[in-house]
């Protein structure tokens, strides 16, 4: 199968983009790396009039030090991120979670902007950049702004960006000194996950000093598994808080059913991987 | 139409391309490299792996148009002077492949794979390689062949 016939065009400014999109509006859609698109479009699932490649707009690409913040450029690849030494150091949940996603043909070619943008509730960036709190630079016609991550996801597959609003830069504050770690369970290799877990925490004198925990899939966007993190606060870092704490991680979410598993049985795999997945940050 | 100037191995190429045309049918159908099979057709089996601008992509899940002004190397472009590559040599001689359908790409993202980790495990191989399918079930040769590969590469 091959996409219906399109326009193609590549501008190689922001501005271009930006005023291609508000001129198509509707009929066009935005294309990056492409790993999510192309599939849909060959599938014919959707069919835009134009398509706005945004893979040649330099001022895109890149990771940059922002002090308290490290600023990852929309269309980086995930393969970019995950392997630059200042993720690995202050945002090393978001490498982590990124080894696990797709394969390294995908990643060599996916984008962390053009993932997040997707919101698909089985993304794998999602959880994790919720759970350290990122914030989203957006481009529009009537300039840029700023949306925090808790707003970004508004639904499935869709975004808090207007029609008109594309996605610029990602700001994740450093989470330097904690420990990160994506618990994934799919049943065969390069999936989707039925359920994954993203926790990031911080131990002080063998006591958990802080916690964020994210969860994907188990709601029509990503969700924080704020139970979870409360519980978790202020207590020693063992096995059995964290234990207890994790029974709580289903809490409040609204899990799909699907051939790979029910509501219920996510609920489940829920708290078994949010233990995991603690348990491995905190380095109990 | 949208004209692309591109090298494929090694050679400068330039067409004129529609724009939905995907990178793998522009390699076969117009530059002739057939070395490059399509598989699953929905970017799951890795068979049309081919590396651009040094990094394994599957072809079938890269527009034409976004590969213009890149450099493509297939699986065709991986031989010097009629010598196999090392790793198309290991290939041949464990006997990693029974149809060879998914041979091409295999190749390729091991090529990619002991390009970045000169040394890996079983388990990393098994990995790297996850993006590629072989429908026979033949891994356990082709882990052997990255394995032997990597030790000839190194030597």
């Amino acid at each position: 199968m091959i996409p219906a016939d399109f326009d193609y065009l590549a501008p190689t400014t922001l501005d271009e983009a930006v005023a291609a999109l508000a001129e198509h509006g509707d009929d066009a859609k935005i294309i990056a790396g492409g790993q999510s698109l192309l599939p849909v479009l060959r599938m014919r699932l959707n069919a835009p009039e134009v398509l706005i490649d945004v893979g040649r707009i330099e001022a895109l690409r890149g990771i940059r030090d922002d002090g308290d913040a490290l600023v990852i450029g929309a269309t980086t690849t995930h393969h970019t991120v995950s392997s630059d030494p200042l993720v690995r150091e202050h945002v090393a949940l978001i490498a982590k979670a990124i080894e696990h996603l797709a394969d390294a043909q995908v990643r060599h070619r996916g984008t962390f902007g053009g993932a997040l943008s997707h919101a698909d509730p089985a993304g794998d960036l999602g959880a994790p950049v919720l759970a350290l709190g990122a914030e989203f630079l957006v481009a529009g016609p009537g300039g840029r702004r700023t949306i925090a991550a808790d707003d970004f996801f508004d639904d499935f597959f869709t975004t808090s960006m207007a029609d008109d609003e594309l996605l610029v830069e990602v700001r994740i504050p450093k989470h330097t000194g904690w420990g990160g770690h994506y618990e994934k369970f799919v049943r065969v290799a390069h999936q989707w996950p039925i359920v994954a877990v993203a926790a990031a925490v911080r131990t002080a004198g063998g006591a958990i000093a802080e916690a964020r925990v994210g969860l994907t899939n188990m709601d029509v966007t990503p969700v924080r598994a704020r139970a979870v993190e409360e519980a978790l606060v202020g207590m020693p870092a063992s096995e059995e808080v964290i234990r207890q704490a994790a029974a709580a991680a289903a809490d409040g979410t609204n899990p799909p059913t699907d051939l790979n598993g029910d509501a219920d049985y996510r609920r489940h795999l829920a708290s078994v991987l949010t233990r995991r997945a603690v348990l491995a940050a905190a380095e109990v | 139409m949208t004209r692309i100037t591109m090298t494929v191995d090694g050679a400068t190429v330039s067409d004129d391309v529609a724009p939905r045309t995907l990178l793998v049918h522009y390699l076969r159908e117009t530059l002739g490299k057939t070395g490059t099979v399509v598989g699953c057709d929905t970017s799951n089996c890795g068979a049309c792996t081919v590396h651009l601008d040094g990094q394994s992509v599957k072809s079938c899940n890269v527009l034409a148009v976004q590969a213009d002004g890149a450099e493509a190397t297939t699986i065709e472009g991986l031989a010097s002077d009629g010598e196999l590559h090392p790793v198309q040599r290991a290939f041949h001689e464990c006997h990693a492949l029974q149809c060879g359908y998914c041979t091409p790409g295999m190749i390729m993202q091991s090529v990619d794979l002991l390009a970045e980790n000169p040394d890996p495990s079983e388990e990393q191989i098994r990995i790297g390689l996850e993006g590629n399918l072989c429908r026979c079930t033949g891994y356990q040769n082709i882990v052997e062949a990255v394995r032997t590969a990597a030790k000839e590469v190194r030597s």
